[in-house]
This record gives structure tokens, sequence and C-alpha cells, in this order.
């Protein structure tokens, strides 16, 4: 039946049989696909031309479409179509755009910027995206920190000091916290007489007799508690020794305790066990200084500037 | 020989027919694959790319082994969103030392290639035991058991060795050790030998402390070391902004 109807068939079969009559067409493509095929080839040659395309040897050929760039140095470039190169450019129209607002950063004193609504704008959304980049990490969205491990940004206690400065700084140079492990000179119970003063420094329960001993003993030199931490116990910014009157803790998670003795096990932990923690990354080399100068006035902005 | 082609020639020889499949199909390939072998710019000349010491190749292996590939690449493309928030473009050179390279596509969590120093060894310690803990949004997993599991350091020399065979300048020999010296300077090539291999280990994990536990070293500790070497190998500030325009 089917070799009846084949030979009704105009089109032309393959020319072999499989299982005795199962045939297959030869029919011609589609016209439309055959158009759309030498379009294709064309497109390619096209593209070949304007694009790099073939290697040859060592190198290949750039194609006739170039883009023009301003490098750092200030030359003006004209390369061959490349990502780097259209990297450039696109980074150049950028700057252009955002040139007269981080012009105006660098050339003015902090002071200025506060009074200025307009670059306080511009610090508001240019330091967000950077401070959602790069600091947000450790600090936090808001800048509140994490209680025994980051500081928070916004409040006015600060390790390193607040003000315009000293921010820059921190951002630049970094930081590392130092404290060391108390258990190695000092006996448990007079750990636990210097947690208790610590604790009476900030106003939280704590055992009076055991605090007037740490009393002694932080003012003595065999804790020297002293030395880092200021006779009155405020701490000292230049080394990053924190206030320890104010109530506010970082290394020592106090508020997570509801009860006094759990507040002064924290303290307690500290003391004993030091710190070798508490390191922020210098950003000079990442980031550029009028980008590390729109984050200090973020920072700063954030509550807690001095 | 009477060469009439027809479709039952290739039909009937399965061999045949695979054998001109794998033509048909490979040139797709060696069009774009081959020419790199010649052109002499595919790898970027550039001063400072080192292969890994052995406590970041150990990292670089836990790593692998943990599959942070998965959602974490390390390639930054050139451009102008990536550059803001990852820095430089990843260069071919940077990764001449990987096996296998780590660049990826598929991205979940955030491109990696450029992440050393950019956190403290603290944080990372932290986020890899409890990512949430430092990132209330992520969606990593939590990897608690590289902070508890001891890192075995008995097969290092055996890992490096591996590693020696497709193409890593680690020393053997005295004379690939002064190879070593000449290529990337004293203190690198002490790190890149194998018979030291243990010992360098155990000093940098030591020197370093990576997961702030001085008591042992755990598996964290390798990784931290690997997470922070990520990408500062090259001083970009050294070179002009275009100057790896004109190799591609």
């Amino acid at each position: 039946m089917s070799e009846q109807k084949l030979q009704s068939q105009t089109v032309q079969t393959t020319g072999h049989a499989w299982d005795g009559d199962l045939q297959e067409y030869n029919n011609p493509l589609p016209v439309w696909w055959v158009y759309t095929f030498y379009a294709t080839v064309i497109f390619a040659v096209i593209y070949w031309t304007i694009y790099p395309s073939w290697p040859i040897g060592k190198g290949w050929i750039g194609g006739a479409s170039n883009i023009t760039y301003v490098n750092s140095a200030g030359e003006t470039k004209t390369h061959s179509w490349n990502t780097r190169a259209l990297l450039l450019e696109d980074l150049n129209q950028a700057a252009a755009e955002q040139k007269p607002y981080f012009d105006k950063v660098s050339a003015m004193s902090y002071a200025q910027i506060a009074k200025d609504p307009e670059m306080n704008g511009f610090i508001l959304s240019a330091g967000k995206a950077l401070f959602a980049d790069n600091c947000a990490p450790c600090h936090q969205a808001g800048g509140q920190g994490v209680a025994g491990f980051f500081p928070n940004l916004t409040d006015d206690d600060w390790l390193y000091g607040g003000s315009y400065d000293k921010i820059h700084e921190t951002l630049m140079v970094g930081r590392r916290g130092y404290m060391p492990a108390f258990s190695e000179v000092l006996a448990g119970e007079q750990i636990d007489q210097l947690a208790n003063y610590v604790a009476k420094l900030s106003g939280i329960g704590h055992d009076a007799a055991k605090a007037a001993a740490g009393d002694a003993l932080f003012r003595s030199e065999t804790a020297a508690c002293y030395y880092c931490h200021g006779s009155d116990g405020k701490g000292r910014k230049d080394i990053g020794a924190p206030n320890l009157t104010d109530n506010i803790w970082l290394w020592a998670n106090v508020p997570a305790s509801d009860a006094a003795e759990g507040k002064v096990a924290a303290i307690r932990g500290v003391i004993a066990n030091g710190l070798n923690k508490g390191v922020m990354p210098a950003w000079a080399g990442r980031l550029s200084p009028e980008q590390i100068k729109v984050l200090t006035v973020y920072v700063h902005e954030l509550g807690g500037g001095q | 020989m009477n060469f009439n082609f027809k479709h039952e020639w290739i039909e009937t020889n399965i061999g045949l027919m695979a054998v001109l499949t794998m033509l048909a199909i490979s040139v797709g390939g060696l069009v774009e694959i081959a020419p790199l072998f010649f052109i002499d710019k595919t790898i970027e000349k550039v001063e400072g790319v080192r292969p890994y010491t052995p406590l970041e190749q150990r990292g670089r292996d836990i790593y692998q082994r943990e599959g942070c590939y998965t959602c974490h690449s390390q390639m930054i493309r050139p451009f102008r969103d990536e550059k803001l928030r990852y820095g430089h473009y990843s260069l071919a050179a940077e990764s001449q030392y990987d096996h296998p390279f780590q660049w990826g596509s598929k991205r979940t969590g955030p491109d990696l290639a450029r992440v050393g120093g950019k956190y403290s060894n603290e944080w990372h310690v932290q986020h890899l035991v409890a990512p949430r803990s430092m990132v209330p949004e992520s969606v990593m997993p939590n990897y608690p058991w590289l902070l508890a599991t001891k890192l075995d350091i008995s097969d290092t020399a055996a890992r490096m060795k591996a590693l020696r065979k497709v193409g890593v300048p680690y020393s053997l020999s005295q004379a690939e050790y002064d190879a070593n010296v000449t290529k990337f300077g004293e203190t690198v090539a002490k790190q890149l030998h194998i018979p030291d291999a243990q010992k360098n280990l155990v000093e940098q994990a030591n020197f370093g402390n990576y997961d702030g536990d001085r008591s042992g070293i755990s598996e964290m500790d390798a990784l931290v070391a690997y997470l922070q070497v990520l990408g500062t190998m090259v001083d970009f500030s050294k070179y002009s902004d275009d100057a790896f325009v004109d190799v591609r």
C-alpha cells in the first residue's frame, strides 16, 4: 500500500528503505528558513567587521568599532571595541555626572557640608549605597552593630572617637582591639571582684563588698586596669579602651541577661579571657578618598557624631 | 575508491557516525578555545600572583568540599555595577594557579573574587557559623562544623604534589625551589616547598589564628585564610586603570 502511495508523490526520498518499506522523504527546506539562514550569514559577516573576531597569529582582528575613553592619567585613548574599554567609557560618563558633587565634597570642610542641605542630600544617598556595600555586613543596615561583635554607630559612645577626623582615621587605617586575658595573672576571686566593680561603675546590680575590693584592684599595679581604662574608668579613645561607666556594652553582652549575676558573669568573661578582636579593616586602598569622606559624614550623621 | 556518498553509509556504521558527530560538535568549542593557546595576551602580565600557601590551599579544598561555588562565583565582570560593588574586574592571570578555577556565573550569594581583607577574620568565623547573626536577610546555610572539626593536615604534601602534576609550581627539588625564589621571592618560595608543607601550614595557622581559637588548627582556620587572600595578590594601585585594556 505504502509503495503505491509513494509512487503518487512527486517528492524524492533519501533513497534507502529500512525494515523493507520504511522510507524517508527528502523535502526541500522551507523558503522562509533558507532566506533566514542566508540573512544570518550576512549578519555574521557584518558582525565580524564591527567587533573583534578572527584570531590571526598571536593577535586578532580588532574590528571597526572604536571606544574612546579617558584613563586615570588623563589621556584620551581610542581602542577597538572590548568590554574593558567599554567599562572605562561607562565609568568616565558616570564620573563626569558625579564629578561636580565629589569635587564639592573634596573642597568643602566637614562644617560646610553639615550646613549645606544639597550636599547633605547627596551624601545621604551616596553614603547609603556605600554603607550598604561595605559597612552593613558588620555594623548592620542601620548602623546598630551586633552586641558582642561590632560596635553600634548610632549612639554617642565611641571607642576611638566620634569626631569627623577620628571617624575618617578609623575608616582610612582600620582598627584592632586588644585586651590581655587576666585569667593568666589574677585569681578567679580577683576577677570576680573586678567584674563587680565594673558593674558598679555602670550602676548595675553588684556585690558591694566585692566591688570595693575590685576598686582597689582596678587601681593596683597587679591588675593595672587604669593604664588603659583611666583611673575614673572612662576609657582612653587614643587606644580604643572603652568607657566602663556609661552602661553601654559591646564585648561583654551584659544586656543579654536579666539577672544581675548574669550581667556580672558576662563582664567576668571578658576580664578573664581578654580580647583579640574588634578588627576594623582599613579602607584606604579599597575606596577612593572622596568615598571615604562621604562615609565619614554619613557615619557621623547616623546619630552619634561629635 | 568509488566515493558514492549516501546517508545509508553513515547511518549503518554507528562508530563512524559517532566520530563524525563528535567532529561536528567540537568545531564550536575548538574555534573559541584553541586560539587562546596561541594569542600571547590571553594571560595578562601582572605582578604578585602566586600559588596558594599550604594552609590557603587546604582552605580552598574545604571551599570546594562544602560546595561554596554553587552559590558564589569568583569572577568580577567588567561592568560598572560590579566594579562599584566588588572592585577591579578579575584578570585571567589571577586564576592561573587555580585548579579548578572558580569563575562561575551562578550567584545566589555575592561574588567572592575580592573578598580578601574586606571583612575581619572574626566576621568570617561568625558568618560561617551563623550567617544570619551577621546578615539578617542571608539565605546561606550554617557551617558550624568548620569550627569544631580539626584540620586533617596529614595529606597536605600529597595534595600539593597532585597540583604540581597539573602545573602549579610547588617545588620538590632544590632546583625547583631556586626557580621559585627567582620567580616569587624567597618568602613565597618557602611556602611553596612541598617538603616543608606541614611545617608551613602549622606556622601560618598559629601565627594568623584565623578562627580566634588558639587551642588547635580547625578547618575554619584554613577556610578563612583562603578567603582572606582572595583577590589581594595583585596591587592594582601600581597599574593605570587602562593597563589591561590592550590585552583584550
